[in-house]
């Protein structure tokens, strides 16, 4: 998109999201080291992965997720259409259908911000 | 494996069933979510979570929610970016439904009261300023948390709207539920016409867009109808009302909509309040 630029978004987004992985993470250690966060992330979320990774390293500092990498899987937005039931994945956030370019459609995927799993080390 | 299946025009599903996918070598039982017993000789263990990373803030925000609701307040959350308008229109609603309803502000300001004080003496029943400082900077939203305190400064049964002044920001705040039952945006014809495509969480989660500032539309560029068709591209329910917060046009419009959802979140009762009464 024309002057579309996702480094605008300013980094404090991701330092609150970062927040929240941290603190998912740490309740489910229950003080036990992790070694990896797995996180889902929506394309609608507006989240710079590079810039999870930047908040991530200061966030996990000094706590059981020191030395903890963190995994982002990306998610595509995806929507169904309430007319042709064709499901797109679309490279711009508007909600058409690629098909019949109706706008009644169904988001399936795309708004995810979800802690998948952690890994720890055996004690 | 039924639960994937290719349509006949061709298209496959995207099946949730990614979220299972197996992320490495060990096995996954069922023992292993959310347990502490049972470590494997790997030396590794991995404990599947799968929880939203805003379940907790939408935990503080469902208690916000029935704290308003007992006391028969409804929230809108205010949203915008930097200049936009926020306060300058909040000064002529309190000035046009003071007398109506009883108004509480909530006011998100990263570090100063500034927009509080503006509003000082413009008939808001109550102000609660939230300073998003945290030590680290400032906030860039306000959060289900904050509202929540900045709430515990409000005489919530002495009032009907609570108008929560998010902070200048079109990325963060979106994200947030606060218990808000409405979600509202004010948008600067000065912002130009592609913004709905560049923050499209923003524009997709609220409920109605203020077009600010129209008496400057003869002096600029921006094209209105581009704009219109951008925000009905990312959120085609979103209503729209053009509003000049300085010369007072699009106003009454907006006054009207914080009305009817006053009425929809309350129900008559509030309409019928003796202060009305009183005042009329």
């Amino acid at each position: 998109m024309e002057g579309y630029d996702p480094s605008e978004v300013p980094l404090m987004h991701e330092l609150s999201i970062c927040n929240a992985i941290a603190s998912t993470a740490a309740k489910h250690a229950d003080g036990r080291s992790v070694t990896q966060v797995t996180v889902q992330i929506g394309h609608l979320r507006q989240v710079v992965p590079d810039a999870l990774q930047f908040s991530w390293e200061v966030v996990s500092d000094a706590t059981v997720l020191k030395d903890a990498a963190l995994v982002i899987e990306q998610v595509p937005a995806v929507v169904e259409c309430a007319f042709c039931g064709v499901r797109t994945t679309l490279d711009l956030p508007i909600l058409a259908c690629g098909h019949c370019e109706g706008f009644e459609v169904k988001l399936v995927s795309g708004e995810e911000l979800v802690v998948v799993s952690i890994d720890l080390v055996d004690a | 494996m039924g639960r994937f299946h290719i349509h006949a025009d061709g298209t496959g599903h995207v099946h949730e069933h990614d979220l299972q996918r197996d992320h490495g070598d060990h096995e996954r039982t069922a023992s292993d979510v959310g347990d502490h017993s049972g470590y494997k000789e790997t030396g590794k263990t991995r404990i599947t979570i799968l929880e939203n990373l805003l379940s907790e803030n939408d935990r503080v925000a469902d208690d916000n929610g029935r704290q308003l609701a007992t006391s028969d307040v409804c929230a809108v959350n205010l949203m915008s970016s930097p200049g936009a308008g926020k306060t300058t229109l909040l000064r002529k609603t309190l000035g046009s439904l003071s007398e109506l309803l009883r108004i509480g502000v909530l006011e998100g300001d990263i570090a100063t009261s500034l927009d509080a004080d503006q509003l000082e003496g413009a008939g808001a029943a109550a102000i609660s300023v939230v300073n998003t400082s945290a030590g680290f900077g400032g906030e860039c939203h306000l959060d289900a948390v904050m509202v929540r305190a900045g709430m515990a400064r409000l005489p919530l049964p002495e009032l009907d709207l609570l108008i929560i002044e998010n902070v200048g920001n079109l990325v963060c705040p979106a994200e947030f539920r606060v218990g808000e039952h409405a979600k509202a945006m004010v948008f600067a014809v000065t912002e130009g016409e592609e913004k709905p495509l560049k923050y499209p969480v923003m524009f997709r989660a609220v409920d109605v867009v203020v077009v600010n500032k129209v008496d400057l539309l003869p002096h600029l560029d921006f094209d209105l109808e581009v704009f219109l068709a951008n925000l009905n591209a990312v959120n085609p329910s979103a209503q729209v009302i053009l509003a000049s917060a300085r010369t007072g046009e699009g106003v009454s419009e907006w006054c009207a909509w914080l009305e009817a959802r006053c009425l929809l979140a309350c129900g008559e009762g509030i309409l019928n309040l003796n202060h009305r009464d009183v005042n009329r």
